[in-house]
């Protein structure tokens, strides 16, 4: 079948890489996602808004900075920020109020959320698509194994690990982590021990939308920014974190894997339905391990 | 209110709705016609929501599976029209089966995500698939049968089945079956501990809920001639549990009172204003944090305090 050669031609290694270099970006999101899922236990619907938010603030501090690999690198750390700062309002002004209600309330009023931040951006920036492009220093390709691979492609699987390094020592190394990580298991226990929960939670909070942002900020060279681009990526992360495990960091890495590597290689083997490739991952993990792969703390 | 208000708003409610299409201008005619099995989507989800407490969070795609099978039978088999009309709500339910013997060993959030990825998955078929859905654009100018194609015969045909459909609903909510299903929205252990099939009869609910889904997706395209991919997004799933939810997830009309109320508001939003978004997330900001039974539930609990509001 044309299938197979297509598998095996010699566009699959890079495609497996290109496929890889986007996994990098949910992993990114959706390890914020599986934070707040975790420790909060809000599925939060508003996640992709909140990496909207992020690609349409790297846009303007790229653009305010006048470009640049300067200006680029402080919009990956400022646009995150000022996402942080809108979920840090987010959980202080309306989720602080409302964590004992049941999850379908918390994933409508998420939903709430999503319909309005959608509607601020619009407001903001205004309906048309934004582009950054990327900046020199990250032009042109590198060389794996004979095949091109685009210099920021290569950057985006360096950043993966070094921010699940990074969250890792958060998570393990810190008292913060620790106590996150007991609120996870046992939130009232750990308020009965003397322990002020509620700003552990708004510092998860806040951390897990600064995930979103900087997932959204590190995509906005390789994408239109467009309203509407939170729709299917808060899906994907969903699935990703379901098919993990709720709330397991590196659930959050091996789902984001399966669904960026079967997107990747779904579009190689049959474009018209790649798209579908993943879903049917998902179906197939779930129906063998019900509750993800790894071990969720819900 | 139930007992006072009822044999009144019983001859009053069909009165004004059979003589709308003669006061109504035509295009509010066609927002009543919307209106209606708008009411008759959110009712049959809540079916499976409110009285069975499974997550339905894809209901949508029963709507949309409905929709298509019904237009795809009229522009595309020679078969006569009523065929195409059981024919969408019979593939919904088949769906409906299919996705519920594969989510229902799931729980609670589990269950709503993978009913979410699998529809999602149909979605990205029906967005694709060019050759035979017409991929993103949809199907448009559906052939319907001439005594229904007017303004005024989609009105009355969708007013008749809607009614038709809400009443069987509302028998099957009263039945001996109603009252199990609610048992085990209760208490599923419990449930099952009485020696009740808690699986079998959670299935057969959401089959039900998936066919009366695609009777409204049948109706949409008797009054709207097309069918596009959005109406099975999972957006709109989600924005039909929201007419739930206003309405009151516990009561039997309260759905059909949040549908009316979103779908008006919609229409009227539209004219004055493009972030619709802005004005259904505030109302339901605002809905889950003072009001959380509904509108309708509130209605009910003010009026039999003592009573858990399940009417």
């Amino acid at each position: 079948m044309g299938f197979a050669a297509n598998l095996f031609s010699t566009g699959t290694l890079s495609q497996i890489l290109v496929g890889l270099s986007r996994t990098t970006i949910l992993f990114i999101v959706s390890s914020g996602m599986s934070l707040i899922l975790g420790v909060l236990r809000i599925p939060n619907v508003a996640h992709g808004s909140l990496y909207m938010i992020g690609a349409f603030a790297a846009w303007s501090v790229i653009g305010f900075l006048g470009g640049g690999l300067f200006a680029f690198l402080a919009a990956m750390i400022v646009a995150p920020m000022i996402v942080a700062a809108v979920g840090f309002v987010l959980e202080r002004g309306f989720f602080s109020y409302l964590y004992e209600r049941e999850h379908l309330m918390l994933l409508l009023l998420t939903f709430a959320f999503m319909l309005i931040l959608g509607d601020l951006v619009k407001i903001v920036w205004g309906p048309e698509y934004r582009s950054v492009t990327v900046p020199d220093f990250f032009r042109g390709s590198a060389e794996i194994f004979g095949l091109p691979l685009p210099w920021y492609n290569l950057f985006l699987l360096l950043v993966g690990p070094c921010i699940a390094v990074f969250l890792w020592l958060v998570i393990n190394r810190t008292n913060l982590g620790k106590i996150a990580r007991a609120a996870a298991v046992d939130g009232e226990m750990v308020g009965a021990v003397g322990i002020d929960t509620g700003w552990v939670f708004a510092f998860t909070f806040v951390l897990g939308s600064f995930l979103a942002g900087l997932g959204g900020a590190l995509i906005a060279p390789m994408v239109n920014i467009s309203i509407g681009m939170d729709h299917s990526l808060i899906m994907e992360t969903f699935l990703i974190v379901i098919i993990g495990g709720l709330g397991n960091m590196w659930g959050a890495l091996l789902g984001s894997l399966i669904f960026g590597l079967t997107q990747s290689l779904g579009i190689l083997v049959w474009p018209q339905f790649g798209i579908a490739f993943p879903y049917l991952a998902v179906v197939a993990v779930l129906v063998v391990r019900p509750r993800g792969l790894l071990s969720s703390t819900w | 209110m139930r007992r006072s208000a009822a044999p009144l708003l019983l001859f009053l409610l069909p009165a004004a709705l059979l003589a709308l299409p003669h006061v109504l201008p035509r295009f509010h005619t066609y927002v009543a016609a919307i209106v209606l099995l708008t009411g008759l989507l959110a009712t049959s989800l809540n079916l499976a929501i409110g009285y069975t407490g499974l997550y339905q969070f894809g209901h949508a795609v029963f709507y949309g599976v409905g929709a298509y099978g019904t237009a795809l039978m009229l522009t595309r088999s020679g078969m006569p029209a009523p065929v195409a009309f059981l024919v969408g709500p019979l593939a919904a339910a088949a769906l409906s089966l299919v996705m519920g013997v594969i989510c229902i060993r799931l729980s609670k959030l589990y269950f709503g995500m993978l009913q979410i990825s699998l529809g999602s998955l149909v979605w990205a078929v029906v967005y694709r698939w060019y050759s035979f859905t017409g991929g993103d654009d949809g199907i448009h100018g559906i052939p319907v049968p001439d005594a229904i194609s007017s303004p005024k015969g989609s009105y009355y045909f969708t007013l008749a089945v809607t009614a038709l459909c809400v009443f069987a609903m509302y028998r099957i909510v009263r039945s001996p079956f109603g009252k199990v299903i609610q048992g085990i929205r209760d208490n599923p252990v419990r449930a099952a501990a009485i020696g009740v099939d808690v699986k079998s009869h959670q299935l057969t609910a959401l089959v039900i809920a998936g066919f009366f889904g695609g009777v409204a997706g049948s109706l949409f395209v008797v009054v709207e001639n097309s069918v596009f991919p959005d109406m099975m997004f999972w957006t709109f799933s989600l924005e039909v549990l929201i007419m739930c939810l206003l309405g009151g997830m516990y009561t039997f009309f309260g759905p059909i009172v949040g549908a009316s109320a979103i779908v008006l508001l919609r229409v009227f939003a539209s004219i004055h204003t493009r972030y619709w978004g802005l004005i259904l997330g505030t109302i339901l900001t605002l809905v889950i944090i003072f009001l959380p039974d509904g509108v309708l539930g509130v209605f009910i609990r003010r009026a039999r305090p003592k009573e858990p509001a399940d009417a």
